[in-house]
């Protein structure tokens, strides 16, 4: 019924187009594509002045992160296990925005996507595969991707592995810790940090591998930086030439330690960070942490740290930092030109949203920062927001949308996915 | 002016009735006592709603785990629960540490809170249960 529905749907949209068409042109064969149409308040979400935005699709399940071709179709990874279910691919035939056209396949759960050159390439929680494209950048075989690193470690805690790629034929992975910070006990009050945490040597940083070679393991990849507890969101930046990432900082101060950490401050400490990588860089997990409010890189509880005690001596410090927990899932770097000039090469963040301030969660939107020469020369505003649908959201189940992955469009369009009920968001800008 | 003078009269009449309501049971106390241990050592990553986080943490909502059998949750307690083990067939990526250092009857009035909150309705635990399971522990 309801594809009979979608059916009636398209066939009327389809009847619309070449009645207009033939109005013009007197000439049924020509289809000229709309325009793309935005949705009445803008699918829900607020945005600045001039920006608009329409559902590209929903109810995809949970859909992580998103890339799209130079020619405007759009690859979703879909944390499910389900037969068929890990890749969706979406395609609009009228060109009103929509998507008509749901396809999905691949059999693995995962979060990161992404398209460069005539690849597309999609993680597992332990593995990287890539698909061929052909000449629409379509993927060739769906059930036949080359599998091009494997036997990532996956402990269920922080397990997505999160890609990009580089200019000169590399890949990186982020690969999380399997803990919050290297206790002998997780998360266990009183538990102390392990002295040369053994997390570091497989995971709690950033490996980089070939994106055209099969079956590589650890020994085939290097890796790149270290001491980054969880990244999600992350993206080269073209302009710097320099991989850039977002890093979800460490729970727990107050819950474990309130004898140094008042409720507030356990609230907004540490940073969520953004760090500007090179090869053998160390951003210090679990030794420390960086304390946004202070602008210090501090030495963590579980390693002699009282909220006072400074350390980090070699650590990298981050180039921006922003509200504590509210967990950056995507990162992407604006290179188009269809939104106003101050977004160029500036930097939108998805924050998917808190769970562990007390009192009131925080996030549940996209922010912008702008960049110059590869520095953020402004503060952080949010971009758009009201993804959750509800204000003061004491818990995330709450929120009927949470924001995850982010690409750019070929014609400059912004795409947000939505992990709570599959929504893919495009956000233009007409200005008016 | 006649809908406040009913309304006042209501509210006097329920007044009354609040102040001569029999004394709170055993089980009541309890939940009280165990809604204040929630709130210490549970309500970071069990939410507010015992909604949990998806993913993340797992909802105490009518879950097996929580209604099921006492001592099986008395013993998610005391030694934590490690990400790997499915919940109703869904995967939590955080672990749970041990809570052994709660007492006898933290961990009581706690687990009774939690099985009679959230939607759940499911018998009371007990001190003495408890104490019967951490006798158990190696």
């Amino acid at each position: 019924m309801k594809a009979k529905l979608i059916l009636l749907g398209c066939w009327s949209v389809m009847a619309l187009v070449s009645n207009s068409c033939l109005a013009t042109n007197g000439d049924s064969t020509v289809i000229r594509h709309h325009s793309p149409v935005t949705d009445p308040g803008n699918a829900g979400l607020k945005l600045p002045a001039g920006f608009k935005a329409l559902k590209v699709a929903e109810n995809l399940g949970e859909a992580r992160h998103v890339a799209v071709t130079p020619l405007g179709d759009v690859y979703v990874k879909v944390q499910s296990s389900k037969p068929g279910k890990a890749i969706t691919f979406l395609h609009d035939n009228n060109g009103d925005g929509k998507a008509d056209v749901v396809k999905s396949f691949g059999t693995y759960r995962g979060t990161g996507i992404i398209i460069k050159g005539n690849y597309l390439y999609a993680s597992s929680d332990e593995d990287v595969y890539r698909y061929k494209l052909n000449d629409k950048y379509q993927v060739i075989n769906p059930d036949q991707p080359e599998k091009i690193i494997t036997g990532l470690i996956n402990r269920h805690q922080h397990e997505s592995k999160s890609l990009a790629l580089d200019n000169d034929g590399n890949i990186y992975v982020n690969i999380g810790a399997f803990s919050n910070s290297c206790q002998v006990q997780d998360r266990a009050k009183g538990s102390k940090g392990i002295e040369g945490c053994p997390i570091l040597d497989s995971a709690a940083g950033i490996w980089q591998f070939k994106a055209d070679k099969l079956n590589q393991a650890y020994g085939d990849g290097v890796k790149y930086a270290t001491g980054l507890r969880n990244v999600v969101g992350l993206d080269w930046n073209t302009q710097q030439n320099q991989l850039f990432v977002m890093q979800h900082g460490r729970d727990g101060l107050f819950d474990m330690f309130p004898e140094y950490y008042t409720l507030e401050q356990g609230n907004e400490l540490p940073a969520e960070c953004m760090y500007a990588l090179k090869k053998g860089d160390n951003a210090g997990w679990p030794y420390i942490y960086y304390d946004g409010l202070q602008k210090k890189k501090m030495l963590a509880p579980e390693y002699g740290g009282d909220g006072k005690k400074t350390g980090g001596e070699n650590a990298i410090d981050p180039v921006a930092a922003f509200p504590a927990h509210m967990a950056p899932n995507g990162l992407l770097f604006y290179t188009g030109s269809q939104f106003p000039a101050k977004y160029k090469n500036g930097a939108f963040i998805a924050f998917h949203g808190s769970w562990n301030r007390q009192k009131g969660q925080k996030g549940y939107c996209v922010v912008f920062v702008p960049f110059k020469d590869g520095k953020p020369s402004g503060d952080w505003e949010v971009f758009a927001d009201n993804f959750a649908g509800i204000t003061n959201i004491q818990s995330p189940g709450q929120a009927q949308h949470r924001p995850c992955g982010l690409a750019q469009g070929p014609d400059g369009s912004l795409y947000v996915t939505d992990d709570v009920k599959g929504t893919v968001y495009k956000i233009t800008y007409s200005g008016k | 002016m006649k809908r406040m003078i009913v309304t006042c009269v209501a509210l006097s009449a329920i007044l009354s009735l609040m102040a001569q309501a029999p004394k709170t049971t055993p089980g009541q106390q309890s939940k009280i006592r165990g809604k204040k241990v929630y709130e210490q050592y549970c309500l970071a990553c069990h939410q507010v709603d015992g909604g949990g986080v998806p993913h993340l943490n797992p909802p105490l909502k009518k879950t097996s785990f929580i209604i099921g059998d006492k001592t099986k949750l008395i013993d998610v307690i005391l030694k934590g629960m490690q990400s790997s083990v499915p919940i109703d067939d869904e995967y939590y990526s955080n672990n749970m540490p041990p809570h052994n250092f709660l007492k006898d009857q933290e961990i009581a009035d706690v687990l009774t809170f939690i099985r009679n909150n959230f939607g759940n309705k499911a018998k009371a635990v007990t001190i003495a249960e408890v104490k019967a399971v951490r006798a158990k522990q190696p």
